[in-house]
């Protein structure tokens, strides 16, 4: 059971019901039009799939309903926790499905003889790779996004969610996304700007679900019980509202049939390169970074028992670090046919970006002020401060590499596919882990984690595993970078492509060892977590329970 | 602390929290991209640029279904040794119809902005059936399977008029005879009239001559694959523009 809170709303709680059905059967019944009339047979498969998941959708919904009794499922006396316990699960799901499809194009990359199928097109490495990077991005971050932000805000507020059913919505819409996308990668649907590839209608749904997501935040926002909105929910706010604006400029473009999965964008070259680098680099930005920035200003103050360091330091971080990163998007495209003042812009902001990252992570080593012991001694809080270590250090490196000069060597090699697992493996995956070991006993109502044996092994092999990869990577980067600039001393260049591919081969293999250990960490986790919630091991005795019951948010009272 | 006070208010109020966000993340983009769809230099005046023929458009799409653009990017740096390994340095302007654009991010593989007619369309067929017979140290995926599939250009009239609403300037003439263009670019000696009216209609547009190759790309004249039409792409990409007449240092080609 959740804990109590003030009974004093009105239920209405058919109404979003209602609502909600009504959305879901236009959208299958549209499905089943497109089905019916679909121009080619990717569109076909998933107007189907639409068509099937949404109408399964509403008779388990009307099932569930039924079964009620008359009795409020959404009683605005508790707080939603079923939601969360769904996102926990599902961020552990598709974490381990992105690493593996990681493993697999490494694989590909080091011994193409052995992980490619002339037969299974499907497979090949431009198929799987929007594959990866959406899976461990949009699947597996997004639903630990959605989970925390959920869990947060109702904390923070003192409040349930709003919305009644909109919240689960919103986590089967996302999901439902997720699969479209995936699943569209592999038939051959793809609009192929890096990281927004899903076609016209998926980004139409999940402008929907989005939408939805706002509301359903900033509905809670609205009935909060504390007279402050807690610095978490800023971040998340931002999160939400910036994705909204980036998703939908990005993907602006022309079907070419309405049952037809084929579009154009309606931008073309050097504008739809900037617009994309502006969308690409700011889900960096408010997907990756102010997103997981809320985790730590709620995780980490809960799991060391101390207020956050500086409250005036948040908010001078918060909005120079939502300002700043918006311009940083040229950076993605110097000496490219990008006007020189549109570049130039860029890396001036993006090297003054390296200020507010700083003040973040700053702001959440510093929270552990007088609670130092807990690195030694909780595995969990050292996977989240290593985590803000990995957040420095990549927006350090970050900045670095957005300076023309070292650009012009970093650019289109390995060095940026370092750069971003250091921040993807390093940040956002360390502080999502932590932010689960969290919510698992604390939401299944445990006194501790199954095993923190198990966890110390996940950190270590995952740490091991990060610096497998980056390291490899960054040497095979700054290798190739410069035997593509070699000359020889009758100055001609002194490498053939092919060359500078071939030297590469060990780090490749090196790369795909330490994707092998991270994903084998994330395994045992899985294990862990499983095992927490069933109550096992440490996590048997349900009778001291750590989570507080109308959990009063960590102090960092804003000036009264 | 006045400054805290002030902000107080917006911790109190979530709409005003909302739009303040909103206003904040707005400025960078308004500031960086608008100006790009009006300031008139920000793409370079050239002679050759054309629309995709209805085969090579096909071909870019086969291009981006199979994800290419993840390992080999289409923009050549001005940097000698990138104008040594690729050919001149890529123009706003050779991508002014690419809706969308391909620039890429990576190059797992070479940069092919400027492929075109590098290789002979055998060699392009031997390499993606099978890289390593031709490259024995390549790391690509085979894609031997173009091959077989015969191409499906039923709506590709519908193709050309969805990009002619995004501004390629596609004429009536090129939507209306669409797939009798398609066929005859796969399809050398078969039918000359049609061949002379595919290049007539697209070297107009051009005002440059010989940027338009017409040849069974992938030896198989019994069908007209996918194969035919990714060959068909590559060997036109970054053939367009007419360097001889290009100004590097007129100031409205000044970046």
């Amino acid at each position: 059971m959740s804990s109590h809170l003030s009974t004093a709303e009105k239920p209405g709680w058919g109404f979003s019901i209602g609502t909600v059905s009504l959305l879901v059967g236009a959208v299958a019944l549209g499905a089943l039009i497109i089905a019916a009339n679909a121009a080619d047979p990717m569109m076909a498969a998933h107007a189907w799939l639409f068509f099937f998941l949404t109408v399964g959708g509403l008779l388990i919904t009307g099932l569930w309903a039924g079964a009620r009794n008359g009795r409020n499922p959404f009683d605005p006396a508790f707080y939603e926790d079923t939601i969360v316990k769904f996102g926990v699960a599902a961020s552990m799901f598709w974490g381990i499905a992105g690493f593996l499809v990681g493993l697999i194009i490494a694989l590909q990359l080091s011994f193409p003889g052995v992980f490619y199928f002339p037969e299974l097109g499907w497979t090949n490495f431009g198929r799987l790779r929007p594959l990866h990077t959406s899976a461990v991005i949009f699947a597996f971050g997004g639903n630990v996004l959605i989970a925390t932000s959920f869990y947060v805000v109702q904390r923070t507020c003192r409040t349930r969610l709003a919305g009644g059913m909109w919240p689960w919505f919103v986590f089967w819409g996302y999901n439902l996304f997720i699969v479209i996308a995936g699943t569209g990668y592999l038939l051959g649907v793809t609009q192929s700007k890096e990281y927004a590839e899903p076609e016209w209608y998926a980004d139409l749904w999940l402008t929907i679900v989005w939408v939805a997501y706002l509301f359903v935040f900033l509905g809670t926002l609205w009935k909060r019980k504390e007279p402050h909105i807690y610095v978490a929910n800023w971040f998340y706010l931002s999160f939400i509202v910036t994705i909204a604006m980036l998703h939908i400029v990005n993907n602006l473009a022309i079907p070419v049939s309405l049952t037809g999965s084929k579009s154009y964008q309606l931008f073309a070259g050097v504008q739809d390169a900037l617009t994309q680098w502006w969308y690409g680099h700011n889900a960096v930005g408010f997907f990756l970074t102010t997103g997981f920035l809320a985790i730590m200003y709620y995780f980490i103050p809960k799991k060391v028992n101390r207020p956050v360091y500086s409250y005036r330091l948040s908010i001078v971080h918060f909005w120079s670090l939502i300002f700043i990163y918006i311009w940083a998007g040229p950076h993605h495209l110097h000496y490219t046919a990008l006007p020189q003042w549109a570049q130039t812009l860029g890396m001036v902001f993006s090297i003054m970006l390296w200020m507010p990252s700083w003040g973040g992570m700053i702001n959440g080593v510093m929270t552990l002020s007088g609670a130092w012991d807990k690195l030694r001694t909780d595995p969990v809080v050292r996977m989240m401060i290593v985590a803000l270590a990995f957040y420095g250090m990549s927006t350090f490196e970050g900045p670095l590499m957005s300076v023309r000069a070292v650009n012009s060597l970093s650019h289109y090699t390995e060095w940026g596919i370092a750069h971003v697992h250091s921040g993807s493996m390093g940040w956002v995956g360390f502080i999502s882990f932590g932010a689960l070991y969290c919510l698992t006993p604390w939401l299944w109502k445990r006194k501790a984690l199954f095993s923190n044996a198990l966890v110390e092994w996940h950190f270590w092999l995952a740490t091991l595993g990060i610096l497998f990869y980056i390291v490899a990577m960054y040497v095979a980067g700054i290798t190739e970078g410069f035997m593509w600039r070699a000359y020889n001393e009758f100055g001609f260049l002194e490498y053939a492509f092919i060359e500078t591919v071939k030297a590469k081969h060990i780090m490749y293999i090196v790369r795909a060892i330490g994707g092998a250990l991270y994903l084998i960490g994330a395994l045992i986790m899985a294990y862990n977590l499983v095992r927490t919630a069933l109550g096992h091991g440490q996590a048997r005795d349900a009778e001291a329970v750590p989570a507080p019951a109308s959990a009063q948010s960590p102090a960092l009272q804003p000036a009264e | 602390m006045s400054f805290m006070k002030r902000h107080a208010t917006l911790e109190r109020h979530s709409l005003l929290l909302t739009v303040g966000i909103l206003v904040v993340v707005s400025i960078g983009g308004l500031v960086e991209i608008a100006p790009l769809f009006y300031l008139e230099n920000t793409i370079e005046k050239v002679q050759g640029m054309r629309p995709y023929t209805p085969l090579e458009l096909k071909g870019r799409n086969i291009y981006i279904r199979e994800g290419c653009y993840t390992c080999h990017s289409q923009m050549v740096r001005p940097l000698r040794d990138e104008v040594e390994r690729y050919g001149h340095y890529s123009l706003a302007a050779e991508s002014m119809y690419d809706h969308p654009f391909q620039w890429g991010s990576k190059r797992t593989g070479p940069d092919l902005a400027r492929v075109g007619n590098k290789y002979s369309d055998e060699w392009h067929l031997d390499h993606l059936i099978d890289p390593r017979s031709v490259v024995p140290d390549s790391i690509m995926p085979p894609y031997a399977f173009l091959a077989e599939k015969k191409l499906h250009f039923d709506g590709i009239e519908d193709d050309l008029k969805a990009l002619r609403l995004a501004g390629v300037p596609y004429t009536d003439d090129m939507i209306a005879n669409a797939r009798a263009d398609l066929v005859a670019q796969a399809s050398p000696n078969m039918d000359y009239d049609a061949e002379d009216a595919l290049v007539a209609r697209y070297e107009a547009i051009a005002e440059r001559k010989g940027t338009l190759k017409i040849s069974d790309y992938d030896r198989n004249p019994a069908k007209i694959t996918e194969m035919d039409a990714l060959i068909a792409y590559l060997q036109m990409t970054g053939t367009l523009v007419d360097f001889s007449t290009y100004e590097a240092d007129d100031l409205n080609n000044r970046r």
